[in-house]
């Protein structure tokens, strides 16, 4: 029925330009800094220098009496009101306001609300808190050290700094395929600590009507209904008197999923003061204390043939997980989706184990593109196949040739248990090898080594793993991942889109009128898409883990569909012909063997309204619905090159080129799905190449700007090099397996294994990121670094 | 104090503290919210407006060291509703996402472009490496800037507000 064929232009998948733009361009965003209401009083939160400490008191009086300050808020008054605490989605809590300690460097301790933003920084000043500091746990490996300070000590008879132990895959089985492997390769590595850090920060605007009771939160949030059902449960407001209003926001990348301080604050602070109360946090306050990403100290164990097959894989893992537990993930499992750590090779057994630990660092875990995890599963089995290859000495691009999955292993299921939708990954490793010039460039790497220049080629392939989600995988707080889309056909033809998620530059405002447009026929820019008001948009968990195509891209596009066979059954009604007698071009139904004889869509969408007399069972209105529940997620997937040149003076990297082919299923429009592509490339060169958090030893954060957290810029990024293969998802209406996190997942391994195969020469096996120039440079005197760690 | 300042080809003036920066003057007081802020420490330029002709970051300028000058901000960049060939180039080629780095971006490229009309690759990137881009991984945007060079004509009132 949809399969619709020379569609007219301006209707349907393809490259358009993007609806947002328009106003994007001439600066006319409504991010959330930029809406001002009436009344509204600014706050500003105070926060701990230290990363452990007892707080003795706290004297607010001062700061209170400052002529332009409305109230100050601590833990002690937010005690009162059984808010001090918020349950984390890990099984934790998180304080609001520290009371009893503060437990990371940047934590909340107080918050002021003032007439004006300066004076309310001014007024922080005339806190004084007095604490007593204590020793910081900063090292993940020594946090279960017998006699290590407690940081939990809220949580009663807690004694050390344990979180959870957690395993997947068969040990035994495992262990056996390691007995009798030829080789065995071992490897430490530490997916250190990065930080999403979006252009625009986090921030809230609480709006509290005394006289309604009305609640209005204007948030900087990917997931608007989930933070309207997490204000109800957390702090008992009736959900039907919440509205989360989600405005243009300047990037997420996960670091605006979950509930920080700030917006509690302000929500607390329009209920006392009966004002509008703005906070909008700075760019320390962003990188100290919102959600970071990875910190995974891995063991990896490969086991193969001695020709190159690959037998097993065991992964152990001792995760950081900061002061609370508190990753912001909705999966089942407390490391997310990291038993996909298989990969994309065909194995015998896999297992993996996750301890994870409390330290004196920011909490969160899984912000940052990252697909819950995938990330560092990727990137762990990436360089174990790298090294694999380096053990065997054979040529990385043939070892993993030899190990890929083969088309005719779909539906595969993995030794932990996932089902891969579909793939066609040699297909892919090849055109990337291909667009690369693999050949060419290994003899010029040959030539450059004998010159004693330093050439790396790295490859990457990776299995991603998106749509959260199906039940059986993921809730969160025990909502299922179901996510809702309303179409409504007008009387003229034109239609309005509601989605449950939410953008952050993904474009959601063309691509969803672009589904829809697909299935309906109605041209795109007839369509317009409605997001990010809790009151005016169906139930759904939000844009995070690339999961707005896999699931709520279903729901438009079901819901589509169900206008399209409603519009039949009008048409035959119209045509008085029977519904079987019709055939569906683009955006009309026609009478089989009578093309004349036919209604458009518009025409049908009208009579629908009118006074037509419509078959029995159907009501009157254009409108579809649909609820979507993910029957599977979906595995989009890449074969990634990296070409760097290290300077063999300063150890300073140039990534020279990038070739990425992506295989996202069908491409909604390839523009954006290029753009995308390009973004996470950045990300993975920053990731692979420069950022870095880490803490001294009394756990003083080291990256908490970006004069010391550092992004790549123009001049770090080569040019990208794309490429695409198309295998559709059989377990989405049209094959659509979502892209936005695919090149963060998969690029940093290829930049990784390019570095370290440019430093082969000097024996080098491995170095943790960021391979910035001082690394590089300790690498090649064989000793690199631990990059967690300012004091080694 | 007072400060006096042509925005946009419109005088403005106001009384403001001393201490408040050009960027807050610009977003609070004059609520031209097309120039963002990103940073602390002066290494994001989503703050770039043009000050006399020259890119600055407004978040480093005070608006009191601003007072005599002629600023341009994004909302400058249109000239009677026509988009600029910059803001232009950003759509057809896609060199925006969240839109956040944008405004920005194409006023630095708007002012390579009066200085250079017909840049190359390495000098577009070096134009704008003040400035960070989170979402586009840049490429589009040295493509916006190529295919605005491609169709850039200066118009009259930008020169009178640039150098
Ligand atoms: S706000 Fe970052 S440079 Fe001005
Ligand atoms: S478009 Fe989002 S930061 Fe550049």
């Amino acid at each position: 029925m949809t399969d619709v064929k020379d569609k007219p232009d301006g209707v349907g998948f393809g490259r358009v330009i993007r609806k947002e733009d328009a106003r994007f361009v001439r600066g006319k965003g409504s991010y959330i800094d930029d809406i001002v209401l009436p009344g509204m009083l600014h706050g500003a939160v105070l926060r701990s220098p230290y990363a452990h400490a007892k707080i003795i008191s706290i004297d607010t009086s001062v700061a209170e009496k400052h002529p332009k300050v409305k109230a100050v808020i601590t833990g002690a008054l937010l005690e009162t009101l059984n808010l001090a605490w918020i349950p984390s989605l890990s099984h934790d809590v998180i304080a609001v306001l520290a009371t009893d300690k503060v437990r990371y460097q940047g934590q909340e301790v107080a918050f002021v609300i003032a007439e004006d933003r300066y004076s309310a920084r001014d007024a922080l000043e005339l806190i004084e808190v007095d604490y007593e500091v204590l020793p910081a746990v900063v090292d993940a490996k020594r946090a279960l050290d017998p006699g290590m300070v407690v940081i939990r000590d809220d949580i009663e008879n807690k004694k050390d700094n344990y979180i959870f132990d957690w395993g997947s895959g068969d040990e035994a089985a495992t262990e056996a395929v390691f007995e009798k492997a030829d080789v065995i390769v071992e490897q430490d590595m530490l997916y250190p600590r990065v930080h999403p850090a979006p252009m625009e920060t986090c921030g809230a605007i609480a709006d509290m009507d005394p006289i309604s009771g009305k609640l209005t939160i204007y948030c900087t949030t990917q997931a608007p209904h989930a933070h309207r059902t997490l204000y109800a449960l957390v702090a008992g407001l009736p959900e039907h008197k919440l509205r989360v209003y989600s405005p243009d926001i300047g990037g997420g990348f996960g670091n605006k999923v979950g509930i920080y301080p700030g917006y509690v604050l302000s929500v607390v602070g329009s209920i006392i003061t009966k004002r509008p109360v703005k906070w909008v946090e700075d760019r320390s306050e962003n990188l100290m204390s919102t959600s970071f990403a990875r910190d995974y100290h891995m063991k990896g164990k490969i086991a193969s043939t001695r020709d190159g097959k690959i037998l097993g894989l065991r992964v152990d893992v001792l995760a950081d997980h900061g002061a609370f537990n508190n990753t912001a993930q909705p999966t089942k499992f407390p490391a997310g989706f990291f038993h996909v750590f298989s990969g994309s090779y065909d194995m015998e057994a896999a297992y993996c184990s996750v301890k994870g630990v409390y330290t004196n660092k920011a909490p969160g875990g899984v912000a940052y593109a990252c697909s819950f995890r995938v990330t560092e599963a990727v990137y762990a089995v990436e360089r174990m196949v790298d090294r694999l290859a380096l053990e065997l000495d054979m040529d990385p691009a043939d070892l993993r040739m030899k190990n890929l999955l083969r088309p005719e292993q779909f539906p595969y299921t993995s030794p932990t248990g996932w089902e891969y939708d579909s793939g066609e990954y040699p297909r892919a490793l090849q055109l990337a090898m291909d667009i690369a010039g693999y050949e060419d460039l290994r003899k010029e790497q040959a030539e450059k080594r004998a010159n004693g220049e330093l050439m790396g080629i790295g490859l990457s392939f990776f299995t991603e793993t998106v749509g959260a989600g199906p039940k059986k995988h993921m809730d969160i707080l025990g909502l299922g991942m179901a996510d809702g889309c309303e179409v409504r056909v007008h009387p003229t033809g034109k239609a309005v889109v509601r989605l449950s998620v939410q953008t952050q530059g993904q474009g959601h405002e063309t691509t969803f009128a672009q589904i829809v447009s697909e299935v309906t026929g109605i041209p795109v820019a007839d369509v317009e898409v409605i997001h990010g008001d809790t009151d005016n948009t169906p139930f759904g968990l939000g844009t995070y883990g690339s999961r707005s195509t896999p699931v709520s891209g279903a729901a438009a596009a079901v819901a589509s569909k169900r206008i399209v066979e409603k519009a039949r059954l009008i048409a035959s009604a119209m045509l008085e012909c029977s519904p079987d007698d019709l055939e569906w071009t683009t955006g009309r139904w026609q009478v089989k063997g009578d093309p004349s004889a036919g209604k458009t869509i518009a025409e049908i969408a009208l009579a629908a309204h009118a006074n037509l007399e419509l078959p029995e069972g159907v009501e009157g209105h254009l409108d579809a619905s649909c609820v979507y529940d993910p029957p599977n997620l979906t595995f989009p997937f890449g074969a990634y090159i990296c070409v760097v040149d290290v300077d063999p003076g300063t150890g300073k990297v140039k990534v020279r080129r990038f070739i990425a082919v992506d295989d996202c299923g069908p491409r909604i429009n390839p523009m954006i799905v290029e753009g995308q592509v390009h973004g996470g490339l950045a990300d993975g060169v920053g990731m692979a190449l420069m950022e870095s958090i880490p803490f001294d030893e009394d756990g003083n954060c080291l990256g908490g700007s970006f004069m010391d957290y550092l992004l790549p810029t123009s001049l770090e990024c080569p040019s990208w090099e794309t490429g695409e293969t198309v295998t559709p998802s059989p377990h989405h209406p049209l094959g659509l397996k979502g892209v936005g996190e695919s090149a963060t997942v998969g690029s940093p391994p290829a930049v990784v294994n390019a570095v370290l195969d440019a430093l082969k020469p000097f024996g080098v096996k491995h170095a943790d990121m960021p391979l910035t120039p001082a690394q590089v440079w300790r690498a090649m005197q064989g000793r690199p670094m631990r990059t967690d760690l300012a004091i080694q | 104090m007072q400060v006096n300042m042509l925005v946009n080809g419109v005088e403005v003036s106001d009384d403001i503290e001393p201490r408040l920066l050009l960027v807050h003057f610009l977003r609070e007081n004059l609520r031209l919210t097309g120039t963002h802020w990103g940073c602390d420490t002066s290494n994001c330029g989503t703050c770039t407006v043009w000050m006399d002709g020259t890119p600055v970051k407004s978040c480093t300028v005070l608006a009191a060291m601003a007072s005599g000058s002629e600023i341009m901000t994004v909302e400058g960049l249109a000239t009677d509703g026509e988009l600029d060939p910059v803001q232009q180039g950003f759509i057809e080629m896609h060199g925006l996402q969240c839109g956040f780095c944008t405004p920005g971006m194409m006023l630095s490229a708007r002012w390579l472009l009066d200085h250079n009309p017909d840049p190359n690759e390495e000098q577009i990137r070096e134009a704008i490496s003040g400035q960070i881009c989170r979402c586009t991984g840049y490429e589009n945007i040295v493509r916006a800037v190529k295919w605005a060079a491609a169709h850039s004509q200066k118009s009259d009132t930008r020169e009178e507000v640039g150098a």
